[in-house]
């Protein structure tokens, strides 16, 4: 039922890889405070990898749009990666598929970041 | 076919937006809906539950949810209730609006209208009713409604 997060260093992009539910309670949470923890270390440059998000409720879609714009107001990106077809059908419906960066190639995705 | 109820009297906590989550997966499957459609509408009564549990209780503990679940030959029925102050569904704002599409809530009717056939409100001094209904064959004369 819970998130997992973890994160890792790929030429100067931090992915943050998590599997679970974004939910909400702790699933949001984690999310929330992953994003705001790298964001205040000065890591900017964020690709959220969904391959292992099974499921996301309005909750969990709010949170992809605060840590969206947490990093934006920071001078930063975040993009997300590996979309699962529940999530995609999701953004699709609620019109912020196209408000994310969303890539399906981890390494183009991380070229796709400013310098 | 006769009518198939079952409810459920449930506190104002995380834990119930859960169980009724499983519930409404459960009686989903039951009534031979596929995974897609089981995933529509246990989300569907999720956002109700959240609404329930969060917006009308506020997780006031002297506060209670009931979840009714109803089969008949065409439909599976979901109504849930709380104690609130009442929804007024007329006054949230359009999710999918340029100037809304930011915003980090809002968009849980907008997901239980989009899931289900059939989507009721009924705010009262005593509290918010939402009913739901999922056609079990997808009556093509029914289109997605949305009644105050």
């Amino acid at each position: 039922m819970s998130m997992k997060s973890s994160t890792r260093q790929v030429d100067g992009v931090t992915i943050v890889d998590l599997s679970g539910r974004i939910t909400l309670g702790e699933g949001s949470v984690i999310l929330r405070e992953s994003v705001r923890d790298l964001v205040s270390k000065g890591q900017k440059k964020i690709l959220l990898n969904l391959a292992d998000v099974n499921y996301i409720d309005s909750s969990g879609i709010g949170e992809l749009v605060s840590a969206f714009t947490t990093c934006k107001n920071q001078g930063g990106e975040l993009k997300l990666l590996n979309l699962t077809k529940k999530v995609h059908d999701l953004l699709q419906i609620t019109k912020l598929y196209t408000v994310f960066d969303v890539k399906d190639d981890e390494a183009a995705a991380v070229k796709a970041f400013g310098k | 076919m006769a009518a198939d109820r079952v409810s459920y009297t449930l506190d104002s906590t995380l834990e119930t937006v859960n169980n009724a989550e499983e519930t409404a997966g459960r009686m989903a499957a039951e009534a031979g809906f596929d995974d897609e459609e089981i995933m529509k509408i246990s989300m569907a009564v999720r956002e109700a539950a959240v609404n329930a549990v969060l917006h009308g209780n506020a997780y006031d503990p002297s506060k209670k949810v009931t979840l009714a679940f109803e089969r008949t030959a065409d439909d599976l029925v979901i109504v849930i209730r709380d104690q609130g102050k009442g929804l007024d569904a007329s006054r949230i704002p359009d999710p999918l609006a340029p100037e809304n599409l930011m915003k980090t809530s809002g968009r849980g009717i907008f997901l239980i209208r989009s899931f289900m056939d059939v989507v009721e409100i009924r705010p009262s001094k005593a509290g918010t009713e939402l009913r739901m209904i999922k056609h079990v064959h997808g009556n093509p004369a029914d289109s997605k409604e949305a009644l105050q």
